[in-house]
């Protein structure tokens, strides 16, 4: 597994050139000419940071239901039967007619069991105190990716709307109060010095995901500025122009992945190292009579 | 074993007594968001047209930054003595410890509310042009959104550096939705311009899905030590 990493990297570091010269030859738009070339960052980070912050969404309510096997139990039964009604309910005609122009059932079918999927794999492939490590991991990078949205965001706007931020528009402010969310989460985690932070955090990514549908609500009636999404939205985009922005979004992902994975890598560690200097520190007093109980130490993987 | 209520009920009337006795909340609450309006007064100095649309902010932001007073010093009290510690290991519901707290938040945060809004009144010479019962309503489920979470996050900040710090960097996110509904759904009743009917409901939504999600989960944090 190990081995895989640099050449993963090459390929990112590959991928992301290539993303860059496309981005550059892509065709130029009629109406905003070069400006719009922007979105071809703006949107794959945008994609880029919410997955994140869903997987850590998906985390930290796996790491709540997994305290008791009861409510392990009943989030998984939970889980199954929201993918069986997503599957299912967006071909009921009455369901189908609420959807928004240009949204397809089957898109939303498909959401629905990808959900279902994900919560599953990240159960089987993060074990106990690893779900914690990957929501940690996913909130980082994901306020970073955000991060880069809310500065693009401005950057295209000003020519092109002529203001930097449009106050009250329903994805604007629904970005924007996602990244304060995971700021504060992160904050959370930062300041707290119990040794259940993790609990904690956790609780507070289950706020967030409350919050953010009751942003989109709240906001709801207000005439949204953004331009409509250019995929399953009704917006419309040039093939070449969405060929290049999804191997955009491809070299995107690739890089999150990677700076996932050495995070995820690095924070395991850190635990391990913590964890031997607890145990070092608990064997202390015992030092002089007994010496020897510090080689059993198993300090980090330096030995091995 | 009591009943649920009545142990709810038990601490309620503990934790207004000791209220009633100290008045420390309440003082400070009282006299800080006096401030906080007085300083708005000489920050603005609009006319009567144009206060009804920037008051509906100054209100809330005035109350949300008192709130976080009596919100800090809801659980400080129960750390003397160990108090938590005894809760913790008593048999009682730890959710009855929770609606007891934030129903006395409720209260206090509601009594200021009604001391502070006829001074509101007469420094921004107010006339309600909508229909003005409806500002109870908005009142009532905007404190209740304010205070249910500010409980909640109260209890989690205690097991934190910088305790008082926290609470305000945790709540006040979350509370955006909330504190968009109590300002826009004030401005609207005050100008009289759009009915509040939809504030009204994302606010009864918030309180709902809020109140469910800090009942759900504060066995939790209660017991993170």
């Amino acid at each position: 597994m190990k081995r895989a990493f640099p050449i993963l990297a090459v390929l990112t570091a590959f991928l992301l050139v290539c993303a860059l010269y496309l981005a550059w030859t892509a065709p130029t738009d009629a109406l905003q000419g070069d400006v719009y070339r922007i979105i071809y960052y703006h949107v794959p980070s945008a994609w880029t940071a919410f997955l994140l912050f869903f997987i850590n969404f998906l985390a930290s309510v796996q790491y709540l239901a997994s305290a008791k096997p009861s409510t392990q139990r009943a989030a998984k039964w939970i889980v199954i039967a929201i993918g069986i009604v997503g599957f299912i309910a967006p071909f009921i005609p009455q369901v189908r007619q609420q959807l928004p122009v240009g949204m397809y059932p089957s898109s939303v079918a498909t959401t629905a069991l990808i959900i279902t999927a994900l919560y599953f794999l990240i159960g089987r492939y993060f074990p106990g105190q690893d779900l914690d490590v990957l929501a940690v991991t996913t909130a980082e990078v994901g306020v970073v990716f955000c991060t880069i949205v809310l500065i693009t965001g401005p950057i295209w706007a000003r020519p092109v709307w002529g203001i930097w931020w449009a106050p009250g528009d329903i994805r604007l402010t629904s970005t924007l109060v996602l990244w304060l969310i995971y700021v504060s989460y992160l904050v959370l985690r930062r300041f707290s010095d119990s040794a259940q932070t993790q609990k904690l955090a956790a609780v507070l990514a289950v706020f967030g995901a409350l919050d953010v549908p009751l942003v989109y609500f709240s906001i709801w009636f207000f005439r949204t500025q953004h331009p409509q999404p250019v995929i399953g939205g009704g917006g419309s985009i040039d093939p070449g122009m969405l060929r290049v922005l999804l191997i955009n979004w491809g070299a995107f992902l690739c890089f999150a992945f990677l700076v996932c994975w050495s995070r995820f890598r690095l924070e395991k560690l850190r635990r391990e190292v913590e964890e031997a200097e607890a145990l070092e520190s608990l064997l202390e007093p015992a030092g002089p009579a007994a010496p020897s109980s510090k080689a059993n130490v198993p300090l980090g993987r330096g030995s091995q | 074993m009591r009943s649920f209520w009545s142990i709810t009920l038990a601490t309620l009337t503990k934790d207004i007594r000791l209220e009633w006795r100290s008045k420390d909340a309440l003082n400070a609450m009282l006299f800080f968001s006096l401030l906080v309006v007085v300083i708005f007064v000489f920050s603005f100095d609009p006319l009567a047209e144009e206060s009804r649309h920037i008051v509906g902010g100054l209100v809330w932001v005035a109350f949300l930054f008192a709130a976080v007073v009596a919100l800090n010093q809801t659980w400080a009290r129960e750390l003397r003595n160990q108090v938590l510690d005894a809760y913790r290991v008593s048999p009682a519901p730890a959710n009855a410890l929770f609606l007891a707290k934030a129903l006395g938040n409720f209260v206090l945060v509601s009594l200021l509310e009604a001391l502070m809004a006829p001074l509101f009144v007469i420094f921004y010479n107010l006339r309600v042009l909508g229909p003005a019962w409806q500002l109870i309503p908005v009142a009532l489920l905007g404190t209740w959104a304010l205070v249910v979470n500010g409980t909640f996050f109260a209890a989690m900040s205690l097991r934190t550096r910088s305790r008082e710090l926290m609470l305000p960097l945790l709540l006040f996110p979350v509370s955006i939705p909330a504190v968009l509904g109590m300002v826009a759904g004030t401005t609207n009743i005050l100008t009289g311009e759009n009915p509040a009917h939809f504030y009204i409901v994302l606010l009864l939504t918030y309180d709902v899905v809020f109140t469910t999600a800090c009942l759900a989960l504060f066995e939790t944090v209660l017991q993170a030590e």
